[in-house]
């Protein structure tokens, strides 16, 4: 879709123009990553609330994760939310094998360094979304490759597929009480 | 219903990682002149990029003038991207001045009006520099501003595109 380019556009720009005009220090102390953290967590606040006006209240946090998962993640990220997993006492692992934020990166193992650049908004997104639904919590990300595809031999002269980044977004809660009513 | 609301989402989210990003700026640049700048550049960047993904999806076929350039931009570009048709309008009698004039701005529909102490802040400047990115892709030059700006008062939007001496006469000669 034509409008999911523009925004992947803006993100990539936002990305790097928060790295280039980051101060002294800013890079290490992680002030760059807060900046898009903060910015994501303001759109997501947003976007939940635009999402949630017709929809039906639910019934506890694990029908707001799995909200997250399907609907929220199906509307900004063209796909639903891959794996996910819980401890059932506020940890939850979203897993997105192709996450749309990094498919366009080269998948070599020294950009796995700077692929949290990239899921900083998306952290921000997801937590302001939960946020605006009445919970409190902490989203961080990581990034693991996988191994690349086994040749068959048929085609010997297919250069092998990239490794996959597959990023798991840990959502971990810790109030998980005063919030359906 | 499913697909319709998830299309209005997805604008959505356009629109509010823009509002984010500018209210970004504004706490990090006390000038409106710098936020408009580097909006513009952010914008430049985009365009030189976004042109690509816009000649993947569109069948245009070579122009030959530079009011099809711009009607191209406003009737195909702006509608793919923006779901808007701003009008066009030439500007002067050697055909480079173009305006665009833009009744609806889906870029501001959750701005009511421009941050107390910003009367001059270009809000929409990314769109400045994403037109003139993805000209100087096709290898036109051409400066873009906003004329007009209804968060400032003005009754309409209007962005001014000024073509300039291009590099290649030859390929785009235009018609008198």
């Amino acid at each position: 879709m034509a409008d999911e380019a523009l925004f992947l556009l803006l993100h990539n720009e936002m990305v790097s123009g928060v790295y280039k005009s980051a101060e002294q220090g800013e890079v290490e102390n992680g002030r760059c990553i807060t900046k898009l953290e903060n910015m994501g967590f303001r759109v997501g606040q947003g976007l939940i609330e635009r999402f949630t006006k017709d929809t039906a209240r639910f019934k506890d946090e694990l029908d707001i994760m799995k909200f997250i998962c399907k609907d929220f993640w199906t509307t900004v990220f063209k796909k639903q939310i891959d794996n996910l997993r819980t401890n059932h006492q506020g940890i939850y692992v979203l897993q997105d094998n192709k996450f749309r934020l990094l498919t366009q990166m080269s998948a070599g193992k020294q950009y796995l360094e700077h692929a949290s650049k990239y899921l900083a908004f998306t952290c921000g997104l997801i937590r302001g979304g939960l946020s605006n639904l009445g919970i409190k919590s902490i989203v961080t990300a990581e990034v693991s490759s996988m191994p690349a595809y086994p040749d068959t031999g048929l085609h010997p002269k297919t250069p092998r597929s990239q490794p996959e980044l597959k990023p798991r977004v840990r959502c971990s809660t810790n109030c998980a009480t005063q919030v359906l009513r | 219903m499913g697909t319709m609301l998830r299309l209005r989402h997805n604008k959505d989210l356009f629109v509010l990682t823009y509002g984010a990003l500018v209210a970004q700026l504004c706490k990090d640049y006390e000038k409106d002149e710098d936020v408009n700048k580097y909006l513009d550049k952010m914008g430049y960047g985009i365009g030189t990029r976004l042109v690509e993904d816009f000649l993947a999806r569109s069948c245009v076929r070579r122009c030959h003038s530079y009011s099809e350039i711009t009607d191209i931009i406003a009737q195909v570009a702006f509608k793919m991207y923006l779901g808007i048709t701003p009008s066009v309008t030439c500007n002067n009698s050697s055909r480079t001045e173009f305006s665009l004039i833009l009744d609806k701005n889906p870029l501001v529909e959750f701005v009511e009006e421009l941050p107390a102490g910003r009367s001059s802040l270009c809000y929409c400047n990314l769109l400045c520099g994403i037109i003139r990115g993805a000209l100087e892709m096709v290898h036109l030059a051409a400066d873009v501003t906003f004329l007009q700006d209804r968060l400032k008062g003005d009754r309409v939007t209007e962005i001014g595109i000024t073509f300039l001496r291009k590099l290649d006469e030859k390929k785009y000669r235009r018609k008198k």
